[in-house]
């Protein structure tokens, strides 16, 4: 009797505790696009939300929806995460822009974070990376690896954010080979494998012996590893299986930094609605390892490019830079303006081809 | 052995018994499924059937039924005449996106005029875009003696490249910074498709819903071209002789199956969806086919099963966000749902007798 | 823009390996629609086999073995469809969707654990002579040898719907099963074996992409070869020789607007992408003059009520 007693008040004493502790989790929420399994995109975001977890162990609860498609989908599901009482929601692709304005709306006391839009609300800030400027890094590697001045690119949407890394790469690899010129594949996909494969396939035919990808799964690495003498680098993700070649460097999102520090900023009460565009200095694009394959000068110079970005001292975007049509766009010395960069429409002068619509 | 007898009539107590066999099948197997993942298999298979009715925020998820299942119903009532007559439109996901694209593409040539026309406008132009995709089938089925499931089907990749021209061209927003997609016709209030009570999820696609159920039930029951339908999909040749005109039936179901594809399409794009996007189809088109067939293509079933579907929808969500079950797992298990479901199905139709090989 | 950048050998060469999925998957249809039977569920299949094929061949370090095993797989889920249709009598068109269904979800649940895992690789057979020859050389003889089974095995179909006597009864069937019961033919096992060759055949495609196409295992990566593969059968008109033309017709439209981008030609990417469907649609028209006609029992169920 006195046992069952006993057992009874320890698992009531235990319930309860656990309620308690259950209350005072912060409660975050992750939307995703794709599987967590892409290897590219989701990915990464996947890891960050696992950094969360980590960092702040019992203090937070995490949870995710893979694979959600935009639209009608997508709000409900962000609706639910509200409703079950997170406290923050990161939407994670650009698709989600106006279901999480529309489920903000209703949900006031919710935080929601949108990757890669334009939109905010009192409770709704938006986040991105300054992919361009491991753009730069990568044309300044590919300028001087390439040997036939023919580098590939395979592209995804002609969007502003696709079209500002295709030139702020053309714009490094051109400063170190005049030579080079680039070919440009618009696949019309953030992932397709298949595809994206016979983009790589296509370009190397042709001639290119340096790969650069703006599309999110593996393939072209595959591609270029089984015609040989071809580089590429990882998008998104590290990559890091197809190093040493033909992975021989890569552009890594690094969500993990942002993602604790808004989840503090929630708990601490002191969120606040902004719009960040962050880079290398901040940590959020990060360049991974650039291996052996890599002559040792040229390593040396891409580090520091990458060291005078971070310190904020040099812009991949910095006149004197003319556009396609040969108008002039930055004067000597002038740097981008975020508003321009954000809604680049056109090629700088060099690339051959038209942004297609 | 076993041996499938023809039933003389379909039975009546099997068509009630037969489904609510295959979810309960259905539910062992998923919990089976569940239990392998490490998951608790009564919990998951609690939160895809309860949650979304009667769970914690059943007030929310309840009018998302409505939301989820309007257009699978809508699609699957159009479909299901043709189904009954031996006409098979499987383009429904074409015909869908057509609609939506001709109905947005009213609303965004007015832009930003407002006025109280638009709207009706816009289901007449998704109703026509719809229609006009269901026509080419028809057409050449009646001119050529084309196989309309294969000319369906490959109208619906036509349409989903279509769709992608569209949204990276003439409708993509012209304020939206060069991003793919068109302008949120939510915003946009004469094109806004709303919901007409607040928070019960009815919008015009549901009303749209409903009355279809109601018509094609008439229809059906009571009147001569119902009767020409079953009468053909029955026996073609007895339609014949019995003076049904072949080429009109045609038309008529094709058609109004494309009508019906397309102003589903156009309900969602004003209204849960908002936007024209590349990735605005999400499988209705096909998902309604099964919806038809589980409905044994009558209307009241046809109601039920787009409900039942979009339960699985919502609570397999739901699951994944409360219990951590991968998005795959879900898509098994409805997989397993439509796989048992077929499969009883033949009870009703059938008698099984077992019949012992006397030695010759 | 540079036309003179685009080598032909090269480009013919990449259109037999992309063409080579699509093909094994539309040869397997092929064979299921002479014997009256639509199957939907290709896409289905080949991802499965995509997964099992790539996960087998992972473990086991051998390509052959994932091959077979796709094979294998492929013919397993179409069992599931088989017992549906020919046995519980349940919709062609249905149980084919909600097999594409089933499939897509069991391969996402099974490749949880390989995402990101290079598969062995597949030996080029470089054949001693031949693939020395120019041209010729580069784009017919310096395959791997599922491309030379994927183009063996429409040899093989054609001759035996042609001339065989085997391929005589499996026409019999898909035209009028009615018929052909009365003569004694068993409709339900021929339909049942022809499915299960499908079954094996998409395994085979799905696998081809994942171990040596891409070559990587991704969630969702057969992105709709299965529904084109079906595209295909209808394009050929239900003939053998005529998948194969079209499955480079629909490998070449997909790798040629590859290389005329690659080349700096702008094109309207979209609409290159539906030519391949109009063009179906034009054949189904043109045929209908024709007598090569679709099976005449395609999708109708069958059961011997005596």
């Amino acid at each position: 009797m006195k046992i069952t007693h006993s057992l009874a008040t320890a698992a009531l004493a235990l319930g309860l505790a656990t309620g308690a502790l259950a209350q005072d989790k912060t409660k975050v929420g992750f939307i995703y696009v794709g599987p967590i399994g892409d290897g590219g995109w989701t990915y990464e975001h996947d890891k960050g939300r696992l950094a969360v977890e980590e960092h702040f162990g019992d203090r937070v609860e995490t949870v995710y929806r893979e694979s959600v498609p935009e639209g009608a989908d997508a709000e409900r599901a962000i609706s639910q995460m509200a409703l079950q009482g997170a406290d923050l929601i990161f939407t994670t692709s650009f698709g989600f822009m106006e279901p999480t304005l529309a489920v903000a709306e209703k949900f006031p006391n919710v935080k929601f974070e949108h990757a890669t839009g334009y939109k905010t609300a009192p409770n709704v800030s938006t986040y991105s990376a300054r992919f361009y400027e491991g753009r730069a890094v990568q044309g300044h590697i590919a300028g001087q690896m390439t040997e036939s001045d023919v580098i590939g690119y395979i592209a995804s949407y002609p969007i502003p954010e696709v079209i500002r890394g295709i030139n702020a790469a053309f714009l490094h690899a051109r400063a170190v080979n005049p030579e080079v010129e680039f070919r440009i594949i618009w696949a019309y996909t953030w992932f397709d494998p298949a595809k994206e494969a016979d983009a790589a396939t296509a370009l190397i035919e042709q001639g290119a012996d340096v790969i650069l990808q703006h599309t999110d799964s593996t393939a072209p690495q595959a591609a270029a590893e089984k015609a040989g003498d071809v580089i590429t680098f990882g998008q998104a993700s590290d990559m890091a299986e197809y190093a040493p070649m033909p992975r021989v460097s890569s552009i890594i999102d690094n969500w993990a930094p942002y993602y604790i520090e808004r989840t503090e900023a929630v708990m601490s009460g002191t969120w606040e609605s902004q719009q960040i565009w962050h880079g290398i200095a901040e940590g959020m694009v990060e360049i991974g390892e650039i291996t052996d394959a890599v002559p040792e000068d040229v390593r040396e110079e891409a580090l520091a490019l990458e060291q005078s970005m971070a310190d904020g001292d040099y812009h991949p975007f910095t006149g004197p830079i003319a556009r396609q049509d040969g108008s002039a766009w930055l004067a000597e010395g002038e740097v981008a303006e975020d508003d321009t960069l954000l809604g680049m429409d056109f090629y700088v002068e060099g690339l051959s081809g038209q942004i297609p619509n | 052995m076993l041996k499938l007898e023809t039933r003389p009539q379909p039975s009546r107590l099997w068509t009630y018994v037969a489904p609510l066999l295959a979810v309960v099948i259905t539910m062992l197997a998923g919990a089976a499924l569940f239990a392998a993942l490490g998951k608790d298999p009564v919990a998951a298979i609690a939160t895809i059937f309860w949650q979304p009715l009667f769970g914690e925020f059943a007030h929310y998820y309840r009018p998302q039924l409505l939301i989820k299942g309007a257009p699978l119903v809508l699609i699957a009532i159009g479909l299901s005449l043709g189904f009954r007559a031996g006409i098979w439109n499987i383009g429904a996901e074409g015909q869908y996106i057509m609609g939506a694209l001709c109905g947005a593409a009213v609303a965004l040539a007015l832009y930003p005029m407002e006025n109280g026309l638009i709207f009706p406008l816009m289901v007449l132009a998704g109703a026509l875009g719809g229609w006009i995709w269901a026509m080419i089938p028809a057409v050449l089925k009646l001119w050529f003696g084309t196989n309309e499931i294969l000319v369906s089907l490959m109208l619906v990749y036509v349409a989903e490249q279509f769709l992608a021209a569209m949204a990276l061209g003439p409708m993509r927003n012209p304020d939206g910074r060069g991003f793919p997609g068109s302008r949120n016709l939510r915003q946009y209030e004469s094109a806004h498709n709303a919901e007409l009570i607040s928070g019960t999820g009815m919008h015009w696609g549901v009303v749209a819903a409903l009355i279809a159920v109601i018509l094609a039930y008439v229809l059906l029951t009571r009147h001569s071209l119902g009767y020409q339908i079953r009468l053909t999909g029955q026996s073609p040749r007895a339609a014949r002789f019995a003076g049904v005109r072949t080429a009109r039936l045609v038309l008529v179901c094709l058609g109004s199956a494309g009508a019906l594809a397309g102003m589903a399409g156009m309900f969602e794009v004003s209204g849960p969806a908002g936007q024209v996007t590349i990735d605005f189809n999400v499988g209705y088109g096909f998902t309604a086919i099964i919806v038809a067939f589980l409905g044994r293509l009558h209307p009241v079933g046809i109601l039920a099963a787009g409900l039942l579907m979009a339960l699985t929808y919502i609570g397999g969500e739901i699951a994944q966000s409360n219990l951590g079950l991968p998005a795959a797992a879900i898509q098994v298990f409805q997989g397993m749902l439509l796989f048992f479901l077929l499969a009883v199905d033949v009870l009703t139709n059938y008698r099984i007798r077992i019949v012992t090989r006397e030695a010759a | 823009m540079d036309l003179g950048s685009i080598s032909p050998a090269l480009l013919l060469a990449s259109l037999m390996v992309a063409a080579t999925p699509i093909l094994l998957a539309a040869l397997g249809e092929l064979v299921v629609e002479r014997a009256g039977v639509l199957n939907l569920g290709v896409e289905g299949m080949m991802i499965t086999g995509a997964i099992c094929g790539f996960a087998m061949a992972v473990n086991s370090g051998s390509p052959l073995v994932g091959f077979v095993a796709a094979a294998a797989v492929g013919a397993a889920l179409s069992l599931l469809f088989a017992l549906l249709t020919q046995f519980a009598l349940a919709n062609q068109v249905a149980s084919g969707l909600a097999l594409t269904l089933f499939g897509l979800g069991l391969s996402a649940l099974l490749g949880q654990g390989y995402v990101g895992i290079k598969p062995p690789r597949t030996p080029r057979l470089d054949i001693p002579v031949l693939g020395d020859i120019p041209f010729l050389g580069r784009v017919l003889f310096s395959h791997d040898l599922v491309v030379y089974l994927g183009l063996a095995l429409a040899g093989l179909i054609w001759w035996m719907l042609k001339y065989s006597h085997a391929g005589m009864v499996l026409r019999a069937v898909g035209e009028n099963h009615h018929a052909a019961h009365a003569l004694g033919y068993k409709v339900v096992r021929i339909r049942v074996l022809a499915i299960l060759f499908g079954g094996a055949c998409a395994g085979l495609g799905g696998a081809y992409l994942s171990l040596v196409r891409v070559p990587q295992w991704t969630e969702g990566m057969t992105s709709g070869a299965g529904w084109i593969a079906l595209a295909l059968v209808v394009f050929a008109s239900w003939k053998a020789g005529r998948v194969l033309l079209g499955a480079w017709l629909f490998g070449g439209v997909a790798v040629l607007q590859l290389n005329l981008q690659a080349a700096g030609i702008a094109i309207p990417v979209e609409y290159l992408s539906m030519s391949p469907y109009l063009v179906t649609i034009l054949v189904l028209v043109t045929m209908s003059a024709d007598k090569s006609r679709a099976p005449a029992s395609l999708g109708r169920i069958f059961h011997a009520s005596q």
